[in-house]
């Protein structure tokens, strides 16, 4: 293991991966990153790895317009030799309430202004795209053709690939233990293969970052919450888009290779790092997925498990530096839907690490946005 | 075993792929299954990861008891969307 390095990156999930891979892309010679099991064991390769732009807010619009965009340029980027198997079948999102129907129309205007290309469907457009959708209960959709997902392995394995050819160090089933701070700045970090003296250390643990945090003695405002998701047998293709709704609280798609990937928001979810599979949330999905799609009814499910959402009082990321210590970095508090932001986080964190101007504005998604009471507000979320 | 005999039926995989994957450094069952979709199958690797561990061994000459074997996932056997609807709650309950 290397003795010295200019920044180590806790967490090798697609938010530690993408960090190190903009940062060596910009020059920056020894960065490490330090990762408990293999790479993605975290959310990241537990995810539905759905991409949106739909959002409610503007900064969220433009963190998933561009990771969108880079997406789509990635094959070329990364030189993976692999597929990262991104599927642009659209997001069709269903309204289940006349204020949500308000929110949608709300949405649509944000998003195009922001050259985002999402319309708003009447229920008779919407199954046009699903032909077997239930619209009862429903009262209006959205769609956008460029929303989609992709397989988080290949994702996240693409990222390392390419900062590993630029000189990264990824160490794979080794844990950060203690970050060693002095007089408040990051002097280095301990492992249980050994310490690396840095300035700089980036919190990037995800279900695990408060944890980490408190290694350097930082108490930061997010909880983990268990979310379950299973998987059915590979079938036909039958599902083009990704089908979500916030209100019914489910989101379901068909992977390229034919499974059908589901998934809803469980009640009373246990608030810690348990990531094991519960019988409710199989029946409450089961029920709602078929009384939406029925055909489904038919379709054996074959896995399913669950992976932590690190969440914020705003479920809003936590990105940048850490008042309180020097050279301590932040890509926590996802809230669910860190995957789709991941080539944004990247460069983000890259970028203020080296004291850049950010590609985009940053600063609203600071730590002291909490002590400051400027929360921001998303109205569409899972 | 030869490089092409079939060692996941469900994800149709060659004994040759899944050297190649060992060979470049996916040394745990987990990390291959994640790879190629080895034992994500209907039958849940029942079949291929014993094969799986087995060849992690040769490769790597560590003995099988010191490779982290996969996670089993519920459920055991496939089952549809709309049985597990129907035996939830009640509704079990009325078919007997
Ligand atoms: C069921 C489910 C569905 C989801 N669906 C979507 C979706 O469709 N779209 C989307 O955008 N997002 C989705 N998300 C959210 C998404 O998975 C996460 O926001 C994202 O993967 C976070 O990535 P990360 O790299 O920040 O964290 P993680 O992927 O959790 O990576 C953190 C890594 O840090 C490692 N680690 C922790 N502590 C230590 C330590 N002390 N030392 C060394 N390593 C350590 C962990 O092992 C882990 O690999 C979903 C999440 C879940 C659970």
């Amino acid at each position: 293991m290397i003795k010295i390095a200019d920044v180590v990156i806790v967490g090798g999930g697609i938010s530690g991966v993408a960090i190190a891979y903009n940062l060596a892309k910009k020059g920056v010679k020894n960065v490490a990153v330090i990762e408990k099991s293999y790479l993605a064991s975290g959310a990241t390769g537990r995810c539905g790895a759905g991409i949106r732009q739909q959002w409610g807010t503007k900064m969220n619009c433009k963190m998933a317009k561009f990771s969108c965009e880079f997406f789509e340029n990635a094959k070329e980027e990364l030189k993976y030799e692999g597929d990262i198997e991104f599927k642009q079948g659209g997001y069709l999102i269903l309204s289940s309430t006349e204020k949500e129907h308000e929110q949608f129309k709300k949405n649509i205007v944000l998003q195009n202004s922001l050259g985002i290309p999402s319309r708003l469907l009447t229920l008779e457009e919407a199954k046009e795209i699903v032909p077997f959708l239930n619209t009862d209960g429903l009262v209006s959709a959205t769609f956008c053709q460029k929303d989609g997902h992709l397989n988080p392995f290949h994702t996240t394995e693409a990222f390392a690939k390419a900062a590993e050819r630029l000189g990264v160090e990824i160490y794979r089933y080794t844990e950060v233990k203690d970050i060693i701070i002095e007089h408040g700045k990051v002097k280095g970090i301990r492992t249980d293969k050994g310490d690396i003296s840095t300035n700089i250390v980036v919190n990037a643990a995800g279900g695990h970052a408060q944890v980490v945090a408190k290694m350097a003695g930082v108490d930061i405002p997010v909880y983990s919450e268990r979310h379950q998701i299973l998987v059915t047998e590979a079938i036909e293709p039958i599902l083009d888009p990704m089908v979500m709704s916030f209100s019914l609280n489910l989101y379901c798609q068909q992977v390229p290779h034919g499974g059908l990937i589901m998934g809803r928001g469980d009640e009373g979810e246990p608030r810690d790092l348990r990531v094991t599979a519960g019988w409710h949330f199989l029946e409450e999905m089961a029920k709602t997925i078929t009384s939406l799609l029925p055909p489904l009814k038919n379709v054996r499910m074959i896995r399913q498990w669950a992976g932590l959402y690190n969440i914020t009082p705003d479920r809003q990321p936590i990105l940048g530096a850490l008042n309180e210590v020097e050279g301590l970095y932040l890509a926590v508090g996802f809230s669910g839907h860190g995957f789709m932001f991941g080539p944004a986080t990247g460069v983000l964190i890259a970028e203020s690490i080296l004291g850049e101007e950010t590609t985009l504005p940053i600063d609203m998604l600071n730590m002291n946005r909490f002590e400051k009471g400027q929360l921001i507000f998303e109205p569409s979320v899972v | 075993m030869s490089d092409n005999s079939i060692v996941c039926r469900c994800s149709d995989l060659t004994l040759e792929d899944i050297r190649k994957l060992i060979k470049k450094g996916y040394t745990t069952f987990d990390e291959i299954k994640r790879m190629n979709r080895a034992g994500m199958g209907p039958c849940q690797g029942r079949t291929c990861m014993p094969i799986i561990l087995k060849e992690i061994s040769i490769i790597t000459g560590k003995p099988i008891s010191e490779i982290a074997p996969g996670t089993y996932r519920p459920p055991v056997k496939a089952i549809t969307l709309g049985q597990i609807v129907e035996t939830s709650e009640g509704g079990g309950n009325e078919h007997d």
